[in-house]
């Protein structure tokens, strides 16, 4: 890829692919002390630089001897992209401190956190039950407990007495890191005085407040949303000003169109972090704040079809850079795409994506116990695993190495095979843990079980195409009485 | 820049509920919501992710600021130019289907693919032909989930129906017919007999179609090889031919008959480049790579979608950059989203009703693979088909936002 222009402004730095271990050695006390738990210096520069250590994990460097090695390093490791924390304590959220602009250049940080609105004109009632619900949702995915991060306040009302209220109700009701949304100065310090400690964005500076606001931000250090929609070269201006005047915890939002304008937001969203990430353009250098909810500001329609518009637009915004979301949708259906895409996007595409091959126990099973059979990919296995100790199984799983390919895949892929599976069998000595000999293959692989059955000499039971349907399947079908050899 | 031009004339909801009444029902939620029990329990796995990123310091950034400076008093005007990029490749452009005039029967012919740059990443060049979407017909009563079936129950034993309703209720740009019953391990349909259905598809409608296979290497090379003769000329797109048909010989013959017939193959590899450049490599032994298009796997979310993401956006910047075997229209079964428990499952209240977490699935699965570059989408839902055809030209259509529409959102009553 080649661009016509300079960078705009920011000096030449290096990418985090073209930093090697030796820069980071160069930089590092090269003791070999061994404090990080490292075999020596280069050990720790290496896992640095691939993003597995951080400089916290080198203790020496945070000492007055090493303090400007600490700051060059920090420099050179820098992302182009800041983080921005929200919050303390615990549940402090941190968004931002991306490196690269597609993850399979390196990998993505920091899950973009979403938060969920309420107002300042809801009855008390339904604002406490509102964020309990935000508390409350979760869904368990391949062992991994998928929540909602965060609470945006708005002042609806535009009454700062009003608004300080809610905030204290917010505040006393939820431990969540906050976003105090307002854009009247005045309103923004009645609400921040009652929580500054805690943290919380405030939302947000524009054009017309980013004095006050900034002095307000200044006053109470908290983080400062720049809000500029559909126009990115006020964002900059209003960033570099905000700069100027001694804020650097700022969040981006370029305006989030979900209708008409949806093609700018994406190309705004886009343009940003491609200028950050690929020309180091500092004012564009700061995590980026997606709104779904305005959806709801536009035409008015049915209630599900802007639920199906929030989450589609969503679902855009993460791919495309979000570093933060706010919506307004507590739907699970709307959610659960959020939170399983966020979790997906946010694995390191470096890692292998299968476990390794061999014979799993679960409970405590017996001769008698059923033998279920699956493949290595990461996802099928973990899932698997989940159903089975869900229902509190006592049984055996062979885990078949098919290259990280799920069943389907394996098999129209042939690496899932009648032999695969006898080969299997004989190496795990899977005829030597049980008294039987029937086999418990995926419905996925249904059309395997003749050849498996001659293959193996094992009795096939095609089991359920989804692992879900594995303890019904047992109950129904697994009669160890009949089974003896 | 005002949003007052180029108002539809009714809006895409409006159009969404019209095509598909059904949806009506759905959005009105008049759905009883199914209640299951359904739980996992949460292992103690240390998998994929690092929560947080790297700590960093302010001091590794060059401070514009010093804390003595006077602050600004006025907005300072900055300057902003955005970057113009060019990348030195171009994806391959492949038309399907064949008009009267290019030697088949289809009313239009489609062309896929010719993108300069990666999908939606310059406002100034929009995607140079929009994807199009295909839906799913099989041959053979198959399992679908229920969600899914009910829209489709009444044609299900008539593929040539099926594949009148996709066009015609559906909006189908494309109708792919899932030959299953040719499967040695299902029914074990003879070539003619999925030649006689293929006839009757062609009959039945005239937008260009896919031939889907059963997955099985010899047989599939028998049932196109007839499908192709029989539909001479006509540009289908054959899907798919693998690296399983090059170890058992077969794909010699397959891509030959596409050759000699006129219609274009779909490469298909399992989420590996250096399998789908390998497979290519083969294919142009026999076939123009203008009749070459690629399915790099679609896995659903939830189950892998990241890694299909992730596959597109590399082949498309490696062909962007160079890589003339990865430079071919890209392929997604975004049906395959279904594959997914969560997109069909009755799951407890709190996830809502699987009349609407289903279509949404299909839908995120198939717009995810559409920022990544997907040219031709293979989908099942009528919400999520409608919902891909109102998107689609709207992410191409820059300069609509209306910033007044949006300045307020922190002050409105919902």
């Amino acid at each position: 890829m080649s661009s016509e222009n300079p960078p705009p402004v920011g000096k030449k730095r290096k990418s985090i692919k073209e930093i090697s271990p030796i820069d980071a050695y160069k930089l590092l006390p090269k003791t070999n002390c061994g404090e990080c738990r490292e075999a020596n210096c280069m050990a720790f520069a290496t896992r640095l630089v691939n993003g597995e250590l951080m400089l916290a994990d080198c203790p020496p460097l945070h000492t007055l001897e090493y303090q400007d090695s600490l700051e060059n390093l920090s420099h050179l490791m820098a992302p182009p992209v800041r983080t921005v924390t929200i919050g303390t304590g615990d549940r402090a959220i941190m968004i931002g401190g991306k490196y690269v602009l597609q993850r399979h250049d390196f990998t993505y940080h920091n899950p973009s956190p979403i938060a969920i609105d309420v107002h300042d004109l809801m009855p008390e009632a339904e604002l406490l039950e509102r964020i309990r619900h935000i508390e409350q949702f979760s869904y368990n995915y391949i062992g991994r407990t998928l929540v909602l991060n965060a609470i945006a306040l708005r002042s609806v009302s535009g009454d700062p007495v009003t608004f300080s209220r809610a905030v204290q109700r917010v505040a006393a009701a939820s431990t969540l890191p906050l976003i105090l949304c307002t854009l009247d100065p005045a309103v923004m310090q009645a609400g921040l005085s009652e929580v500054s400690r805690r943290r919380p964005l405030m939302y947000a500076a524009t054009e017309a407040n980013w004095k006050q606001m900034a002095e307000i931000a200044l006053a109470h250090k908290v983080p400062l949303a720049v809000f500029a929609p559909g126009n990115p070269a006020l964002l900059r201006s209003l960033v570099r000003t905000l700069m100027e005047y001694g804020l650097h915890d700022l969040v981006l939002d370029p305006g989030t169109f979900g209708d008409d304008g949806l093609s700018d937001t994406v190309s705004n969203f886009t343009e940003i972090r491609a200028a950050a990430c690929k020309q180091f353009d500092e004012l564009f250098g700061f995590p980026l704040l997606g709104v779904p909810l305005t959806v709801w500001t536009g035409a008015e329609l049915s209630e599900d079809v802007l639920k199906w518009k929030e989450a589609i637009t969503a679902s855009i915004l993460l791919s495309r850079y979000a570093d933060m979301l706010i919506m307004h949708s507590m739907d699970g259906w709307v959610l659960l795409p959020q939170l399983i895409w966020r979790f997906n996007l946010y694995t390191d595409p470096r890692k292998p994506v299968s476990v390794e091959a061999g014979v799993k126990t679960f409970g405590r099973p017996d001769p008698r116990s059923p033998v279920l059979i699956t493949t290595n990919y990461a996802l099928t296995y973990f899932t698997v695993e989940s159903d089975i100790k869900a229902a509190n199984l006592d049984c055996y799983l062979i885990v078949v190495d098919t290259g990280g390919l799920s069943v389907e895949s394996a098999v129209a892929g042939r690496y899932f095979t009648a032999d695969a599976i006898s080969h299997a069998l004989k190496n795990y000595d899977v005829g030597s843990l049980v008294s039987h000999t029937t086999l418990i293959i995926p419905g996925l692989a249904a059309r395997l079980s003749g050849e498996t059955e001659e293959a193996t000499g094992w009795k096939i039971l095609v089991g359920p195409k989804d692992s879900s349907g594995i303890p019904q399947f047992l109950r129904e079908h697994w009669q160890p009485e009949n089974e003896y050899k | 820049m005002t949003g007052k031009n180029s108002k539809p004339p009714v809006t895409p909801d409006q159009i969404l509920l019209a095509l598909a009444p059904q949806l009506r029902e759905l959005f009105d939620g008049v759905h009883q919501v199914e209640l299951e029990h359904f739980s996992m329990e949460i292992g103690d796995l240390e998998l994929f992710i690092p929560t947080t990123g790297f700590g960093t310091t302010n001091a590794a950034h060059a401070a514009l600021s010093h804390p003595f400076a006077t602050k600004p008093i006025d907005l300072i005007r900055e300057p902003y130019t955005p970057m113009a990029y060019s990348f030195p490749g171009k994806i391959r452009e492949v038309t399907l289907g064949a008009t009267k005039a290019e030697g088949g029967s289809r009313s239009h012919s489609l062309v896929i693919g010719g993108a300069t740059m990666p999908a939606y990443f310059d406002r100034t060049r929009p995607p140079v032909h929009s994807p199009v979407i295909s839906l799913d017909v099989f041959d053979m009563p198959v399992n679908l989930p229920k969600v899914l079936r009910e829209n489709v129950a009444d044609v299900m034993d008539d593929p040539a129906e099926w594949a009148k309703m996709n066009v015609n209720k559906f909006g189908a740009d494309v109708v792919t017919i899932h030959l299953m019953s040719t499967d040695p391990l299902f029914r074990n349909a003879s070539p003619a007999t999925a030649v006689k259905t293929v006839e009757e598809i062609l009959q039945a409608v005239d937008v260009p179609l896919i031939i889907g296979g059963c997955g099985d290497p010899k047989k599939d090379a028998e049932v196109f090889t007839a499908v192709a003769e029989m539909a001479d000329g006509e540009r289908l797109l054959i899907n798919s031919v693998t690296l399983d048909m090059a170890t058992s010989k077969t794909l010699g013959r397959v891509a030959t008959a596409a050759r000699d017939h006129g219609h274009v193959l779909l490469a298909f590899t399992g989420l590996d480049l250096n399998n789908a450049k390998e497979l290519n490599r083969r294919l142009y032994e026999y076939i123009p790579p203008e009749q070459v298009v690629m399915d790099l796997t679609t896995v659903a979310l939830g189950y892998g979608l990241e890694y299909s993401f992730t596959i597109h956006e590399r082949a498309r910047y490696a062909a962007l950059m160079g890589d003339n075997e990865l430079a071919h229209p890209v392929i997604s079964a975004a049906t395959n989203a279904w594959a997914a428990r969560e997109a069909w499952m009755k799951m407890p209240p709190v996830f809502g009703s699987r009349e609407l977490r289903g279509p949404v699935w299909e839908t995120i699965n198939a717009i995810t693979l559409l920022l990544a570059g997907i040219d031709l989408f293979l989908m099942m839902h009528p919400a999520a088909v409608l919902t891909l055809k109102e998107l689609i030209p709207r992410l191409g259509n820059t300069g609509t936002a209306s910033p007044d529409q949006i300045a307020d959102w922190v002050g409105v009553r919902l």
